[in-house]
């Protein structure tokens, strides 16, 4: 469904990305391994169009996406959240939900004076749907609570809920789990899943929690040094040296280097 | 002793003209606060942008009434008002487009913003006084005052007098009218919200899908109709003069980082803290102290801690005292 080719995003000397390439399946939920500064969320800050890529392509069913602002890509069904959970704070929970569908007829300055029926009706369907999504979050209690007051995991549940409201192709998530305890990992885990075969979502998880990668992940693509290390199940990647290396470094080399 | 007499020259020289002031820095520092919000750079160009406004409504009126068109007791610079926020609006779009654009697309930091609005502030200048040149001009016309001195006097009997100029309680009303409706909008409408999401959490607000260049123009419209709604009540307040303008950016600014940039109830507060304490700083207080302090206690002074001439100077220290001791303003400014 998303296919990146040869992707470089060069920070001046800093190779964040430097020469990824894959290809995520259709309906699949694919996980994202590797160490910390491996180029994860710089991947998907260029997918998602945060930054422009140094070199590359990035195409969504063939179209070619590379670049292209991320309200745009909003529009086309990419969706992400952050690693550090983002909010509207001086708005509530439901306001934070009724913000994303974009198109309202609200938005035009002409029916923001003489369409209000309109748009009544509109805000009447969103506001069902967010208190929905909500209840599908198990947050319902938090409707009326201003965004930033909320604790740092119902944060995350929120920004889940933000892809919930519209109909999403494709969602990158950027470690859901961190910082979330284990109950609402599971909640997170299972929304997840349920979206993914309810809803047909394709899903991208950045995370670091194997045990959730497991459970959700498949396949799973390890990253290491901005380049892809390996594709496979979470078994195989597991089993693989270069993975393992990456991860804890081998002794070895570092001896050769030191001595060289 | 004579309370009545005391509090009614307090209102005449202080607290009238005060409110009327903080009306208007009001209006230009919600305008500033607006464009610090949205677009995050301090805007130099407002005190300009606001000349110009009230430039166009100048003009306008001039146009009105040689061809006898009045409001009666009204200023007819009302009717001009609404076509001078719409060639407003088209400058600031077009300066946008021209200049602030490209500057977005490099996503350069907001301290070149700044400096780019200064040389829009330059040219604006330059521009109002090409135009209408810069001397004074006086564009009032209709009735001069609500209440008069006389009507008063001959009204109540007390030795005092009490003034209220049209422009005055215009100036009030028109302020009140402007902010309900800007408030109105930012908080119950779509696109104001795409505004306050915009300038809560940019990242945020792009990957829902909200336009930034929409969300841009419309608060260009909006800064537009604050500037010249504010340019055009000080100018029929006081009078129409180019640098008036240009010096007004200083107590704009001070009004909105007082009250907390980015803020729009703190640019409200701010305004009318600046105004009230340009006032009683620079006005002779023996008038009023004639009548509240015992006879023996009469003042021989003038009972005046600053002149005028340095009215400015007491936004600036305002403006130094909070930076020390409150920087995010009264009303903790940066989110709208």
């Amino acid at each position: 469904m998303i296919k990146v080719e040869n992707l470089h995003k060069h920070f001046g000397g800093f190779h964040a990305v430097d020469g990824a390439s894959l290809e995520i399946a259709e309906g699949s939920i694919t996980g994202l391994i590797g160490p910390n500064g491996a180029g994860k969320t710089t991947l998907f800050n260029v997918i998602a169009g945060v930054h422009a890529p140094t070199s590359g392509r990035v195409t969504l069913k063939g179209e070619d996406i590379t670049g292209l602002p991320p309200h745009e890509l909003f529009h086309k069904g990419v969706l992400r959240t952050f690693q550090i959970a983002h909010e509207f704070s001086s708005m509530t929970c439901r306001e934070n939900l009724m913000m994303v569908p974009a198109g309202q007829s609200g938005e035009t300055l002409w029916n923001t004076w003489f369409g209000r029926k309109k748009i009544a009706e509109e805000e009447e369907a969103l506001r069902a749907k967010a208190d929905e999504v909500l209840e599908f979050l198990t947050i319902s209690h938090l409707a009326d609570h201003k965004a930033g007051q909320v604790s740092g995991g119902q944060k995350k549940l929120l920004e889940l809920g933000r892809t919930m409201m519209v109909d999403a192709k494709i969602v990158f998530l950027d470690e859901v789990g961190a910082g979330v305890n284990r109950t609402l990992l599971n909640t997170i885990g299972d929304a997840i899943i349920r979206l993914n075969k309810e809803r047909g979502y394709t899903f991208v998880v950045i995370e670091h929690d194997m045990d959730f990668i497991g459970r959700l992940c498949d396949p799973v693509i390890c990253m290491a040094e901005g380049k892809v290390l390996a594709e496979g199940t979470l078994e195989e990647i597991k089993a693989n040296e270069h993975v393992i290396e990456a991860y804890l470094g081998t002794g070895l080399k570092n001896k050769q280097k030191g001595a060289a | 002793m004579d309370t009545l007499n005391a509090l009614v020259a307090f209102s005449n020289f202080v607290a009238i003209p005060a409110v009327a002031y903080g009306s208007q820095l009001a209006l230009g520092a919600l305008g500033v606060t607006l464009v610090y919000g949205v677009l995050r750079f301090s805007n130099f160009a407002h005190g300009d942008t606001m000349a110009f406004g009230a430039m166009i409504v100048v003009l306008l009126t001039w146009l009105l009434q040689s061809w006898g068109v009045s409001l009666g007791p009204l200023p007819t610079a009302l009717l001009a008002l609404p076509v001078g926020i719409i060639v407003t609006a088209g400058l600031l779009v077009a300066t946008d487009q021209l200049v602030y654009r490209f500057y977005r697309k490099h996503k350069s930091p907001p301290v070149i913003f700044l400096i780019v609005s200064l040389g829009v502030m330059f040219i604006m200048n330059g521009l109002v006084r090409f135009v209408i040149g810069p001397g004074d001009q006086r564009f009032f016309d209709g009735q001069r005052f609500i209440v008069s001195v006389r009507e008063f006097k001959a009204m109540t009997g007390l030795r005092e007098g009490l003034a209220i100029k049209t422009t005055q309680g215009l100036t009030v009303v028109t302020a009140v009218i402007v902010v309900a409706v800007l408030f109105w909008f930012l908080n119950k409408t779509r696109t104001g919200k795409s505004m306050r999401a915009y300038s809560d959490n940019e990242d945020l607000a792009l990957l829902s899908g909200i336009n930034p260049e929409r969300v841009v123009l419309v608060t260009w419209l909006i800064v537009a109709a604050l500037a010249t709604v504010a340019g055009a009540l000080y100018g029929l307040d006081k009078s129409f003069k180019p640098f008036v303008y240009f010096q007004l950016l200083l107590p704009v600014f001070a009004s909105a980082i007082v009250g907390g940039l980015g803020n729009p109830v703190g640019a409200i507060a701010g305004g009318f803290v600046i105004a009230f304490s340009e006032v009683t700083v620079t006005y002779a207080w023996k008038k009023v102290l004639v009548y509240a302090l015992p006879d023996q206690w009469e003042p021989s002074g003038l009972m005046q801690l600053l002149t005028t001439d340095y009215k400015f100077a007491v936004s600036f220290v305002i403006l130094v005292i909070v930076l020390l001791f409150r920087p995010t303003g009264l009303f903790r400014g940066k989110a709208l």
